[in-house]
């Protein structure tokens, strides 16, 4: 079974507990409230090296863990002891889990010095962008130790722990920019939509640990659960696994997220969050595997949301709404692969999407720096004065699409491959028509992100300007760097397929028990190959031929009618006002309507009542003499009378 | 007398006498101070009350309840009344809670009075109202339980109607008709119980002690309703909104810090205990009016446009939590139960103080009239940002555990009726996040509203004082439920093994 770590076993708590301890310390700086009368106060100077400090740590510890993990090593001690129910504080590592940890630990470090950059007031801002850094960067730390808390949880509630302080976390960030009216709607809107996904979450780890009568995952893995609780456990933390991983009825929050800075969307979209709800299905995979019925819902779910991202993300203007748009339509492919029985490629795909997607959102954070705007109707021609930020750019729009030999082609074939044999072949878990369905969206979605992924290429960097005031040139050096650095794994990760130590290590096997019983080769070379290959280029030739009729005009121009549809995202965000929120609203004022006047109405009804008969009957009491003794007469001779009769009946 | 006997004796003495000395001294600043001591030192005498003997190394069945510490003195020996008072692993979390926010309350009164009366009376009786509950909470004995009970409600009284807000006379007297009328079931009750038993023995009486089934079901629903208007279980609530809004902000501290929980306390110890069959009978419908609370309580926040009136609503809500772990009557249940009292009386203790220092300094509580805190008054944003995240029942900070583990009882409960129940409880915590959101997207967000523009940005050190340990103790109980959970697992399974 599984073995400790040996001398090494305190040196994991460090790797979520060095982020935390930075976040903890930096929010109790001062804030520096407005009139901080520069930019380079101290509490600024102490918050940058406490984030850079603490995710920085967290990377060595990943690489440290790296380096010894290659099989399943879990610890734990007890937590607390709820009437039986045992709730563990432990680790639970493996090669995936450290890969991922390494990931996220990359992505936060880039972020935390990307962000020194890119938050600081330049000499033409009129307003202080960055008057509240030291929350920002303890804030990012907490959120980096959260995902890791997630990744390397060994229990479902440590697990829920840091999936739900990751949401308050995004919530805090996509609200940090106060210039910006629509922001805190949003970060709002982030909260609550995961958050209603959490609450089938919390009844799914509920099922899971009442039928395991422990929280650990090895015991929850391990236990002979019924097929209904299975099923039901699920398709319940499917709920919540849609909520963060953006996927369709609950992606609606992603796109606005937008509101918040552009590196904490790179946070969000690369390594945490999003990735969130994929590794914990990926985790959790040995139970998935024997309910069919929750792999056919979550491929269902990943083949709209897959080409609902795709689609929506042609007819954005904003560059980091087409960016949103790609994370929800790439997230589609690794629950795609999931819901075919391919964990592993799910897990290569998130890998090599943490890469390239955290290094587009960072590129389009300089652009966004340089141009003053986040739409591309307002950019063009920034190849030429922006030269590094294009060429990253490049890098990461060809992994984006799967333009071999980038890290996205052979993540993305790995998906396909995977759903090509189930569909084809019937392999895998989850019935025949997912794989299918997973396939033939997968091989759809192909063609329109090099579509759109083309266009916004072209937009931003090609043709002329179309802001001739602006001097746009390529960002400073602390923005720089993390943006040239993240374009290595970019571009190479795919390759890190063919290296066995990393291929081991990410395709091992997720209990110690189950043997490699699934497809686990990452690289299928084959002519399978060309015809991805084939759609890319239909997709890019279409968006280039287009472009190259007028350059100065949208290709979005040739989607006709439909392009307002898209633009919308299908207004599912009105279906969800129409039928979630507004409803609700009316609810509580209902509610409360009824509450102060049907329950508390009720009670003061009770006292004026009581008021009421008393002063009547005091009113009745307080008679003029001849009616009083009328009265006091009448009593005498009704109890006579009562007398008579009753001692008469006897 | 052994130690914890003394201490038993000097828990309830110090602040009785506390409350004397405060009377008695003329100079309103050294009373208060004089008040601020009385309350430390009963914090202090409250901590070592845990070291007693945890074990049960008798013979024979395991009796129900077994206090670490007891007091068995006649009193009244003509009617056969005993003053008997102990300690144990349900009661000694609350114990601590009472005396810890009543010294907060009292150093808060050493920097700021509300306008309305004088400060030493104040201070007195808080203290009064201290006695009244630590009594509740210590009370082994049925009628000395009821008599400590109503202690509290006519300080309770002045207090809201001498130093609340402008609506506070109507505030104070719906409260205090209110919860009489809870205490003539109570009363009626607790006769019921001892004119059956022939004891008011809580020792002996857990458990049912040969109580009739027809007795045990009339006992119990007297009881229930008792505590139900004292917890309050929906839809026997509507005091709670006046009285919490109208009461100052030491008041309402302790109102919904600390005195909700002599309903929920009683609740476990006294109802459930002595009637068990009369708790298995009337458990679905327990459960039922918890969910209902729940969801009423988290919607009418979400039309609210109060600020304190929000946070009491809440506080239904959150009962809600606590009362469906009870109403589970399995171990799992009541623990979640005892966590989420002691999360509550933390949490919304400190989201009343912040609301407190929000009204005081700005002048109004109206939501609509509030914006922009966090760009005048970072740090009071920043924690009442805290206050709601932990009182919407964030994983890792207090309030999760008593909700989460509610809706784990209620599934664990199985069966058709428990799991819609659990469902629509987590439905519950869904919405409880959106109305704190929305409370902090009007208060804290946005451009500050012009009575929010003129604040300063710093706070007083007497606030910080009386916030930091509330804020780490959300935290600490967050990351160690063992903290309030350590010694209850005993009591509890003892408890519940007397049900089945």
């Amino acid at each position: 079974m599984s073995e400790g770590l040996g001398r090494l076993a305190w040196f994991v708590p460090l790797l979520p507990g060095l982020p935390l301890a930075a976040g903890l310390i930096g929010l109790l700086l001062p804030p520096s409230p407005r009139g901080a009368a520069t930019g380079e106060d101290r509490a600024r100077k102490v918050a940058i090296v406490l984030g850079v400090a603490g995710a920085a740590g967290a990377l060595l510890v990943a690489l440290a863990l790296l380096s010894r993990v290659d099989h399943l090593v879990e610890g734990s001690t007890s937590w607390v002891d709820l009437g039986g129910l045992q709730v563990t504080l432990g680790y639970r590592l493996d090669g995936v889990a450290v890969l991922v940890a390494t990931a996220v630990a990359t992505v936060a470090l880039a972020v935390q010095v990307y962000s020194i950059g890119y938050l600081r007031r330049g000499p033409h801002d009129d307003v202080e962008v960055d008057h509240r850094y030291p929350p920002y960067a303890a804030q990012i730390s907490l959120f980096t130790a959260a995902m890791l808390v997630v990744v390397i949880a060994g229990d479902l509630i440590m697990l829920l722990v840091g999936w739900e302080v990751m949401g308050i976390c995004s919530y805090l960030l996509i609200a940090h920019d106060r210039r910006l009216p629509e922001a805190p709607a949003a970060a709002v809107k982030a909260f609550l939509v995961t958050r209603v996904g959490d609450v089938g979450f919390l009844l799914g780890i509920a099922l899971l640990g009442v039928s395991a009568g422990s929280f650990k995952i090895a015991d929850v893995l391990a236990h002979d659960h019924s097929t209904g609780t299975l099923t039901a456990a699920c398709l319940l933390l499917l709920a919540g696994v849609a909520g963060k991983s953006a996927q369709f009825p609950l992606h609606t929050w992603l796109p606005d997220a937008m509101a918040g800075p552009t590196p904490i969307s790179a946070l969000i979209h690369a390594a945490t969050m999003v990735a969130a709800g994929v590794y914990a299905v990926a985790r959790l995979f040995p139970l998935f595997e024997r309910a069919p019925v929750a792999l056919a819902v979550l491929g269902v779910m990943a083949a709209i949301t897959l080409l609902l991202g795709a689609l929506a993300a042609t007819a954005q203007d904003d560059i980091k709404r087409v960016l949103a748009w790609s994370t929800v339509s790439q997230i589609g492919y690794m629950t795609g692969a999931l819901a075919v029985g391919a964990p592993t490629a799910a897990l290569f795909h998130l890998l090599s999407h943490a890469a390239f997607k955290a290094l587009l959102f960072l590129a389009a954070g300089a652009v966004i720096h340089a141009v003053g705007t986040t739409l591309m109707s307002r950019m063009g021609g920034l190849r030429a004065t922006m030269p590094v930020t294009f060429w990253c750019t490049l890098v990461g729009l060809g992994a984006l699409a799967g333009l071999p030999p980038l890290s996205g082609f052979w993540s993305k074939d790995g998906v396909l491959a995977a759903a090509e044999a189930a569909a084809l072949d019937g392999a895998g878990p989850a019935p025949q028509w997912v794989g299918w369905l997973v396939w033939l969206a997968g091989l759809l979605g192909v063609a329109v992100t090099a579509w759109y992924a083309t266009r916004l290429l072209l937009r931003t960097f090609f043709g002329t300007t179309r802001i001739p005031l602006a001097h746009p040139h390529d960002p400073p050096g602390s923005m720089r760097w993390p943006v040239l650095l993240l374009a290595v794994p970019a571009a190479l990760l795919g390759l890190a397929a063919f290296w066995p130590p990393f291929a081991d290590r990410i395709s091992a096997p997720i209990t110690a028990a189950e043997g490699n019983d699934f497809d686990v080769s990452l690289v299928h070379l084959g002519p399978a190959l060309l015809l991805p290959l084939v759609l890319l280029l239909v997709g890019a030739g279409v968006a280039g031929a287009g472009w190259r009729r007028d350059p100065v005009a949208d290709p979005a121009r040739f989607l006709g009618p439909l392009r307002p549809v898209f633009a919308r995202a299908f207004r599912l965000d009105d279906v969800q006002h129409t039928l979630v929120v507004r409803p609700t609203t009316a609810l509580a004022r209902a509610a409360r309507t009824g509450d102060e006047l049907g329950v508390d109405g009720l009670v003061e009804g009770t006292g004026r009542a009581a008021v009421g008969l008393g002063g009547g009957l005091a009113a009745l009491h307080r008679a003029a003499l001849p009616r009083a003794a009328a009265g006091v007469l009448a009593g005498a001779l009704l109890i006579g009378l009562a007398v008579a009769l009753i001692g008469g009946a006897s | 007398m052994r130690f914890g006997q003394f201490l038993l004796v000097a828990v309830l003495a110090v602040p009785a006498l506390g409350a004397v000395a405060v009377a008695a001294i003329r100079p309103d600043r050294v009373a208060r101070v004089v008040g601020t001591v009385a309350a430390a030192l009963t914090l202090l005498g409250t901590l070592p009350l845990a070291g007693g003997d945890h074990g049960w190394f008798g013979y024979g069945p395991r009796p129900a309840v077994q206090p670490w510490h007891q007091l068995d003195l006649p009193w009244v020996p003509g009617l056969d009344l005993r003053f008997h008072l102990g300690v144990d692993g349900i009661s000694w979390p609350l114990v601590v809670l009472t005396a810890l926010l009543t010294l907060l309350c009292c150093g808060y009164t050493l920097w700021r009075v509300p306008d309305g009366g004088s400060g030493r009376a104040l201070v007195a009786l808080l203290l009064v109202v201290e006695v009244g509950i630590l009594g509740t909470f210590l009370a082994l004995d049925l009628v000395l339980f009821f008599l400590f009970f109503e202690v509290v409600l006519l300080p309770m009284y002045v207090i809201i109607a001498g130093w609340g807000g402008d609506d506070r006379r109507r505030a104070a007297r719906k409260f205090a008709l209110y919860t009489l009328f809870g205490s003539v079931l109570l009363l009626v009750g607790v006769y019921v119980v001892v004119a059956a038993a022939g004891t008011a023995d809580l020792v002996t009486l857990t458990g049912g002690a040969g109580l009739s089934r027809g007795t045990q079901l009339a006992a119990f629903t007297l009881l229930a309703l008792a505590f139900a208007v004292k917890s309050p279980l929906w839809p026997l609530h509507s005091w709670l909104p006046d009285a919490h809004t109208q009461a100052p902000t030491v008041g309402s501290v302790i109102l919904a810090g600390v005195l909700l929980k002599m309903g929920t306390y009683g609740l476990i110890r006294v109802a459930v205990g002595v009637a068990p069959e009369g708790a298995r009978w009337a458990a679905p419908v327990l459960g039922v009016l918890a969910v209902t609370a729940i969801l009423i309580g988290s919607l009418v926040c979400l039309a609210q446009d109060e600020l304190k009136r929000l946070i009491a609503y809440s506080s239904v809500g959150h009962m809600g939590f606590v009362l469906l772990g009870v109403a589970t009557l399995t171990a799992t249940g009541i623990q979640a139960a005892l966590i989420g009292n002691i999360a509550h009386g933390v949490i919304t203790g400190l989201l009343f103080f912040l609301a407190g220092a929000v009204k005081d300094r700005t002048h109004t509580g109206t939501l609509a009239e509030l914006s922009g805190l966090r760009e005048t008054a970072p740090r009071l944003a920043g924690l009442l940002g805290f206050a709601a995240v932990a009182s919407l029942g964030l994983p890792g900070l207090a309030g999760f555990w008593g909700e989460a583990f509610a809706v784990v009882a209620a599934v664990r409960r199985g069966g058709g009726l428990w799991t819609t129940l659990a469902v629509l409880a987590a439905i519950g915590g869904a919405l409880t996040a959106a109305y704190f959101l929305r409370l902090l997207r009007q208060v804290t967000h946005g451009r500050p509203s012009s009575a929010v523009g003129r604040l300063a940005p710093g706070l007083a050190g007497a606030e910080l004082t009386a916030w930091a340990p509330l804020v780490l103790l959300a935290l600490a109980v967050g990351l160690a439920p063992a903290l309030v959970l350590g010694y209850a697992s005993g009591p509890v399974d003892a408890l519940v093994g007397v049900l089945r």
